[in-house]
This record gives structure tokens, sequence and C-alpha cells, in this order.
């Protein structure tokens, strides 16, 4: 059954959107939450495992410091208060891959809360106010054999991998954001994004959605235009890639305007995401009656970090985001709106760590905010997940700069990278990119361009240099481009002058 | 009956090293009583002659080699079945945990095995420790050794039982709101909860988290002291656990034994007596009372007026703590597993909701549902939060009380062991035998059972209890060896020697 969409502009025209996202960040510690077991992707199935992380009777918690320190660090750089004094609770329901049957999690006093990040969405400046970022463990991973989706409906058995069980996440629970209107779609992407890019900054995490490390809930609602209420919410679970928030958001409003246009009323339901198709599905209905009988984890004591600690914390935090773009924008010399659009197109960091690899602040820009922003917009990706690395980008900069290829050839070597062939030297080597430079072929080359076309060689031996322009496109295209422009001018200029 | 088996530990740890004997021996005379008398006592629910002769034979060549690991090393013990003993089954008296055999020990069974302390086997109890007469085992009751048509106390009637009946000269077991004590009190043995915290819970399957402390079950005040200081001390594994070190615990039995309590307070509760309370029991408790204030102590009066409401708060504390504990027995990873009749292909939760159905007992089932309701959204706030509040009080009480007093008394148990079944179809009223036990497990301060005699009109073994501060440990050592020395000196020797021989029970 498909959905019934009501046209976007429809949407906006009647609806105010209520916006709030839930973030899982799965930390990059050595150990586990609450054991010694490493938190690493990539085990066989169940050998990261000891009896706490199994939930054998008996088993018991201790809290992994690493992990407080990581979620303190997040909150700090989300400019949110750090309690004094938390705890631990259990959030208790039945699945087969939670080890207890509760999760470890945090309830009415996480340890961060009450925080904002400002978020840029064409030129204007978005507040997110953040409700709390508290710490919890992730659950293991069923696999579904059998059947033909690798769901559990009509799977013939499941079986389970308890190495994820355990493993450090933090959740980060924005308020609801009210006011975005039209931008509500672009505002949950940037959040998301400028979410990831202080992640990454902190080093507490690999961040990268594709692996899970990045989990994107998304709950929207819409109220009637200028009621200033909220609707009754969805929450999209699990939605992976900047792209799909932005997707997501905007389908759900489509969605829901059309439901509420025809006299129904939201579900207030989890979704599942579909990214091949672009739409939301119904999922497991939540209602009130969820209840998860949170208490305080008898076997771990309160988490009271010092304040001296989290002062020392805050030391050690990255630049906030504004003053670091305005900084990075002096540094590479970049003009408003080039810095703008390289916000928009989130590469900002990808730049960065260009330019860190030995590109110019200019050569960095113009590959990752027109080449490779654009291929990732057609592929339908984001740029970061495009398959080219910063330091791929320096490395074909290099090429282009020693004069091997030229940048309508440097473009043929992104195609290369993007399938995977290798790395820059190689991919020119085996597709033959190089610049051909050696006065034989070249002089030969122009021998016949200028036998091909005598007017324009007498214009030139008339002083009409400007000329040489013709001559030099007609060795370029005898050569498929891969002639050194600077050298075919040299030569057609000493043969006619 | 061999002689070793009436030796207490300290008697046999001194004959070991003296030479007079082995721990084979030992645990060989231990090994022969088991399988003399517990056909009839039944105190065992898994025991390990394999296992146990094994270590005792490698504590005997630790010793001809000139180094035994501890004072204890050599002197065999029992185990409660609610600790994870690695090899070893643990069944927590439930069928649901029917064949698991973890793969894993509990700090203080590792403790133990240090220490080089054959274990004989695992105890019997009620099933997840939830009861007061060892009745709630899947496995069959336990039979007290005075009298075996009644109950040995509960939870962990199994480990008093084998105590009083000679089958073991010590034995684990654990305390949520008197499951060492009240067991102590009815088989005339000796039982200690430990301060919260000074005993690592790890490894000890939670009834309820914030109550639970694995203590020493044994004969003598001096045992309980000598296997307390073996299992003691802080653990990393268990958060929950103290960094400070309790005081020295066999120094303050030497000083009790002296039998004088000059200078000692000592307050008798008056919410832990009067009415309720059998009175041979009230009779034994008066006259232990006499005997400290004959040996110098200064008896004083002490009210805890919120000890009356100690029972209802303990019991939407812990159903709400089990209730979450218990979610883990679902048949996905250990234990029993049942498939659902007549349901093709059944899910997961299917297997979950049969397997829980056929594996836990009535009395588990009924705390795991108030447990949920304590705890259920709109339903928190009025009995789990109101009960951690009145939690609170009963500690200040404790504070308040403890400022006028060292050490607290009363009655361990309100009665003598009841009949098997007497109390099986009210839940209350077996409830009601913890009434004096719970509030230490409230508030976490330590507690001792030691005897006090026999009751008048059944002739059945009292306890007398005695609560000390948090972390004062070695008080109740001090006061319960005192008044163990008083009474054995009026007795002319200890409570136990007059307890039926069994020879020939089973």
């Amino acid at each position: 059954m498909t959905d019934t969409l009501v046209p976007w502009d429809d949407v906006l025209a009647a609806y105010d959107p209520a916006l709030g996202l839930e973030v899982h960040v799965e930390l990059n510690t050595h150990t586990k939450m609450f054991c010694g077991c490493p938190a690493v992707f990539g085990g066989e199935p169940n050998t990261q495992v000891c009896p706490t992380c199994l939930g054998l009777p008996g088993a018991m918690p201790v809290v992994n410091g690493k992990a407080v320190e990581s979620a303190i660090r997040i909150g700090l750089a989300l400019n949110c208060e750090i309690a004094e004094w938390c705890r631990f609770a259990r959030k208790n329901y039945f699945y087969p891959d939670m080890p207890k049957n509760f999760q470890t999690s945090q309830y009415d006093e996480p340890i961060c809360f009450e925080g904002w990040i400002d978020v840029e969405v064409e030129g204007e400046t978005f507040r997110v106010e953040i409700e709390r970022a508290h710490m919890e463990e992730d659950t293991g991973k069923s696999l579904h054999v059998g059947g033909a989706t690798g769901r559990i409906h009509g799977a013939d058995y499941s079986l389970v991998d308890y190495n994820r069980a355990g493993i450090p996440l933090i959740e980060i629970v924005t308020k609801p954001i009210m006011g975005a209107g039209a931008k509500a779609p672009a505002v949950a992407r940037a959040y998301v994004s400028q979410l990831r890019h202080l992640i990454v900054a902190l080093g507490v995490s690999e961040a990268r959605m594709d692996q899970g490390n990045l989990r994107a809930d998304v709950n929207l609602s819409l109220a009637p235009q200028g009621t200033g209420g909220l609707g009754t919410r969805t929450e999209t679970k699990n939605v992976n890639s900047f792209r799909s928030v932005e997707r997501a958001v905007r389908y759900e409003m489509q969605r829901h305007a059309a439901v509420l246009d025809a006299g129904g009323s939201i579900f207030q339901e989890t979704r599942h995401w579909h990214e091949d198709t672009g739409v939301t599905t119904a999922g497991r209905a939540k209602s009130d009656a969820d209840d998860y009988r949170y208490f305080p984890e008898p076997d771990l004591v309160p988490v009271a970090p010092s304040r001296e600690w989290v002062e020392e914390l805050r030391g050690t935090l990255p630049e906030n985001p504004v003053e670091r773009r305005a900084r990075l924008q002096a540094d590479w010399g970049y003009t408003d709106l080039e810095m703008r659009d390289v916000v928009a197109s989130g590469v900002l960091v990808p730049i960065e760590e260009t330019v860190a690899a030995g590109a110019s602040p200019q050569a960095a820009r113009k590959w990752w905010s027109s080449e490779l922003a654009r291929r990732a917009n057609d592929a339908g990706v984001d740029v970061v997940d495009l398959g080219v690395s910063p330091a791929q980008v320096a490395a074909v900069q290099t090429l282009v700069d020693a004069g091997t290829v030229n940048d309508k050839l440097a473009r043929q070597v992104f195609d290369g990278l993007i399938a995977g062939e290798g790395t820059p030297e190689e991919i020119v080597a085996a597709r033959g990119l190089a610049v051909v430079s050696d006065d034989g072929a070249l002089g030969a080359a122009v021998d016949a361009a200028i036998a091909a076309n005598p007017d324009v060689a007498d214009k030139i031996r008339d002083g009409k240099v400007a000329a040489a322009g013709a001559l030099i496109g007609a060795v370029m295209k005898e050569m498929r481009g891969q002639a050194d422009a600077a050298r075919v001018r040299e030569l057609v200029l000493e043969k006619l002058t | 009956m061999s002689d070793l088996i009436r030796k207490t530990a300290a008697q046999l740890a001194d004959a070991l090293a003296a030479g007079e004997t082995t721990s084979v021996e030992i645990t060989q005379a231990h090994l022969d009583r088991i399988g003399q008398v517990d056909g009839a006592v039944h105190a065992f629910l898994h025991v390990d002659a394999e296992g146990a002769l094994a270590q005792a034979a490698e504590s005997d060549a630790r010793r001809a080699a000139g180094g035994p690991s501890s004072a204890l090393d050599g002197v065999p013990i029992a185990v409660k079945d609610v600790l994870a003993t690695e090899g070893l089954p643990t069944t927590c008296g439930s069928k649901i945990l029917e064949g698991w055999v973890p793969p894993y020990d509990a700090t203080v069974v590792r403790r133990l095995r240090d220490a080089g302390m054959p274990i004989l086997g695992k105890t019997n109890m009620d099933e997840f420790a939830m009861g007061s007469s060892t009745e709630h085992s899947a496995y069959g009751p336990t039979h007290n050794p005075w009298d075996l048509d009644r109950i040995p106390g509960g939870s962990g009637g199994g480990s008093a039982a084998a105590v009083a009946a000679f089958e073991a000269p010590l034995a684990l077991g654990t305390d949520t709101g008197g499951s060492i004590r009240q067991p102590g009190a009815v088989t005339g043995t000796v039982g200690v909860k430990p301060t919260y915290g000074s005993v690592s819970r790890y490894g000890l399957v939670a009834l309820a988290n914030s109550l639970d402390q694995v203590g020493p079950v044994t004969r003598t005040v001096m045992d309980a002291a000598l296997l307390h200081e073996v299992i003691g001390g802080h653990d990393p594994r268990d958060s929950t656990s103290i960094t400070q070190s309790v005081p020295d615990l066999t120094d303050a039995v030497r000083r009790g034994a002296t039998g004088d309590l000059t200078g000692v307070r000592v307050g008798v509760v008056k919410e832990l007596g009067g009415e309720g309370y059998q009175d041979g029991v009230q009779a034994r408790f008066q006259e232990a009372v006499d005997l400290m204030v004959g040996a110098g102590a200064e008896v004083v009066e002490v009210s805890c007026p919120t000890f009356v409401h100690a029972l209802a708060t303990y019991y939407l504390i812990l159903p709400a703590e089990a209730s979450s504990n218990l979610a883990k027995f679902d048949a996905m990873r250990y234990g029993l597993r049942v498939l659902p009749e007549g349901v093709q292909s059944p899910s997961a939760e299917d297997v979950m909701r049969a397997t829980r159905d056929a594996g836990f007992g009535d009395e588990v089932k009924r705390r795991i549902i108030l447990g949920t309701y304590a705890l259920s959204s709109g339903y928190y706030d009025a009995y789990y939060g109101q009960a951690q509040k009145v939690r609170t009080l009963i500690s200040r009480d404790f504070d308040a009380a403890f400022e006028k007093a060292d050490v607290l008394i009363s009655p361990t148990a309100p009665t003598t062991a009841f009949k098997l079944g007497e109390k099986l179809d009210d839940p209350i009223a077996m409830y009601l035998n913890d009434l004096a036990t719970i509030p230490a497990n409230l508030s976490g301060v330590p507690g001792i059972s030691v005897p006090g005699g026999l009751a008048d009109e059944d002739g059945l073994p009292v306890g007398v209890q005695i609560l000390a501060p948090t972390m004062a440990d070695d008080r109740v050592y001090r006061v319960g060896a005192a008044l163990e020395t008083l009474l054995a000196d009026q007795w002319g020797g200890p409570l136990l020697d007059r307890a039926p021989s069994l020879n020939g029970a089973s």
C-alpha cells in the first residue's frame, strides 16, 4: 500500500512541523560499558562475551570510566549541564537479543542535560536545544535465517550474536524543534551532520552512519499552522545517512498532512525508513501503555563527576564550530559565499583534512565543493560516503601540480577512485591518463596541426599570436586531452614565429 | 559418629596445623555423615565428593610442602546453591536453572578455593531465596535436624541444617531479609549478615540487589569470624563493594569470649518483641538480656518507630528488584527451555512464556507480579518510590538508636521452627517470620544470630539477634561471643549437644 502524500507547498501552507531527533552514538572505547570485553567489530559471533555482557546469573556490571569521560565531553561540546550526581536505571522489556531482558540506561537522571547547538541552513542559524545526553548499553544482534526478507517474519529460525551487547552508547535527545517550517528537513540534516562533525572532532566514536556507529531516530509531528501546539508524533527509526534524515522528515511531513487533511489521526508509532524506496512504513505501535518500569540500577553506585574533572575535560574540547569556521575562512582566504557553499554542502571537514594532507585551500575547495559534491548528489549519497578520502584528493592535486594530469584528466582519476581501482598513481598508470609533454610526440602532432590548418598558421606567422589557441585545441583533440597544453603552445610559437 | 565432624572449624584448623589429621580424613568424614543423614535432612542439592576429596588432597600436599594458603586451608565447606560455582550445578532451588553449570565462580567461592577450602556441595534453599522455610525449593524441602517434621528456616535452610546436622563444619549463606539469621535461630546455629557491601555479591544470583549479602553459617561465633575474614573485603567486580576493610573480627571474638561486657551499651528494640512473639522465645531472650547485664552491659530500651513499616517496605523493594532480576530467565541462553503445547512454529516470546510458566514456582510468580505492579508507570511513586523513602526513615531510626546503644538486640525470629506445610498456604504468616531481621537489610547494618536456648513449650531452638552500626561488624562478633560464652557456661556445653544424633536417620 502506498501512502498518500500532500504536495510540499500545501503541507507548508496548512501546517507547522515540530521536529525531534534522537541520535545514538556508539563510543570507541576499548572495552564495553559494564565489563572488560573488547568493544570492537568483526569478531566471530559470541567470542567477545563474558558472564556480565551475556547476563549470566550472578554476574554484575562495573561502569567504564572512559565511557563516562566521553559522555561528559559530548555533553560539554553540546553546551550541556553536567550532572553532579546521576544514576543508571533499568529499562525493563523482553527481547531475545537483550541478555538481561533489561537495558542498563539512564532515566530521569541523565549525565548531561539542557544544552544546545547552532546549525546553519542556507545562511540562517537555527538553535537546536538539547534535552539530554545519557549513557546506556547496546543490545546484541539478531540474525533471522530463512524467509525472503531477513526480517523476523517468515524466518525459519533466528541466531543471536552478543558481541555488540554492552557496547557503550550515548543517546542524544533534542527538545522539539519548532518554527523551522519549510526548512525542517534541512535543519534535521544539518543537525545530524553537525553532530557527527562534533563527535569526530571529539574523537569519541568512529561515527560512521553506514556502519551504525551513529544512528538517528526522527520524531515528527504537524500542528495546524499558527496554533503553536504539538501534534501526535511518529518516530522513524534508524535513518542512517544525512540525506535520508532530510528525506524522511520531508516524507513524514507529506504523509502526516495527507492523513490529517483526510480527517484522520496520526497513530503514535515507530516507523521503518526504507532507503531504497524513500518511504516509511508502520512499525510497532508506541503508546503511553509502553511501560519500561524504570528504576535505579541497584548493582551500580551513582556517578558523581567532580567539578574539577569536568573543568579538566572542558579544557580538552575542540574549538566551537562558529569560531572554528571563522578561523578556517580566514586561514583559507575564502569569500563569505565560498564558505557558505562549503558548509552547506557538508565538505568543511573533508576540505580541512585535504588541506592538512598538503593540498592548497583553493584546490581542496575546487574538488570537494564542486566536483565531488555534485557527484554525491547525482549518486544520492553523502559526499563523505562517496569513497574518496581527503588524502586521495590531496594526492590527485599533487599530480595536477606536478603536471602529470590536468583538471580534466583528474576527473577521470576520481572515476577510478570511486570505482575502487587503487591509488591515484595506479589509476593514472592503469588508465593511461598521464599528460604527454614529450617534445617528439607533441612536435609531430603540432606539425600535423599546422599542415591541416594553413590559414591559421599564416595568421600566427603574421603576428596574430592569439590565433595559436585554435592550433592548440586541434593538438589537444588529436591527443585526447592528454597533451601538456603549455608545452604545445610553446612549440606552436617556436615553429611559426 | 566420627569425632572429626563434632569439631568446630577452628578446632579442625588447629588439628590440621598440629598434623593430627588430614583434610582428606576430615572431608571424607563429612561426606560419610552426608551419606548417613542427608536422605532424611535433605540439606544438599548436589554433593561433589570427588571434587571435595581432590581439593582436600591438594590441601594436604600444600601443607606437607609447608605452605597452607590460609588458617582454614583444608577445612571443608558447603555453599548455598544461589552462589555460582564453576563446574558445579547452580540451580537456586529452581527448575528454571536445572542442569545449569556456571562457567565462572562467585568471588566468595573463588576466595574459598584460594583459601584451600574443599567444597562439599551445594545446599538447598527456597527458590531464588524467596521464603522462610526452604519449602519453596523446587527440589523438595530441607528438614530441621532438631525435628525432621519441622522447617529449618529459609531461605538458607539447607546451609543451616547442614551445619546443625554436622554434615559440614561451615557453610555460606545469603541474607536478603533474614535468610542466614532466621535459619540459624531455628536450627540452633550461628549466622551472620555482614555490613552491606563488605562481602562481594559478584556471582550471587541476585534476589534483591540492594538487600542481598553473603555471610557465614557456622556452629560457633569464632568459626563465623574465621570464615568472614576469608570471604570479606573489597571486590572490583562488585561496584557496591566497600573499599575499606571491616575491623579485625577474630580479635573481637577473643575479647568477647572472656564473657566481660563492662561498658557495652546494649539497646533492646521495643518494636522487635512483644505481641506476635512466642512465649518461649521471649523468655529465652529475656534470659540473654539478664545474662548480659550480669556481665557488665548497660541495657537501655530504644524505640525505632518506623520498624513497624519495615515488612511492608521490604515487600515492595524486594519484589520490584526481583521482578527485573528474574527477567533474564527466558530460555534463550541457558537453563530450562519449554516449548508451548499446541503451538505451530512458536516464536521466541511463546517459548519464553511457556518456560517461565513451567520453570518458576508459585512464590516466585507471586513476587514477580507484585514487583511488576510496584514498578508500573503510575504506581511507581506510590509504591517503590514511597518504600525507598521509608527505607531512609528506617536508617534514621537506626542512627538514632545507635547514639544510645553500641549494639541493638532482639529475638531473631518471633517463633521457633514451625511444622512443614503449616504456613505454606498463608504467605503473610510466612513473611511475618522475618519481622525482626528485615530492618537490618533495609539499612545495611550487620547482624548476627546466636543460639539462645530452647523454648520451654516445644524444646526447639531460639535465636538472639545482635545488630551493630554499618562497618562495626566487630561489635556483633564481640557481643555474640560474649553471649555464647555466658550461655555455654550456664548450659555446660554447646546447645547442639542437645540436638538429636540423627544416627540411623536415613
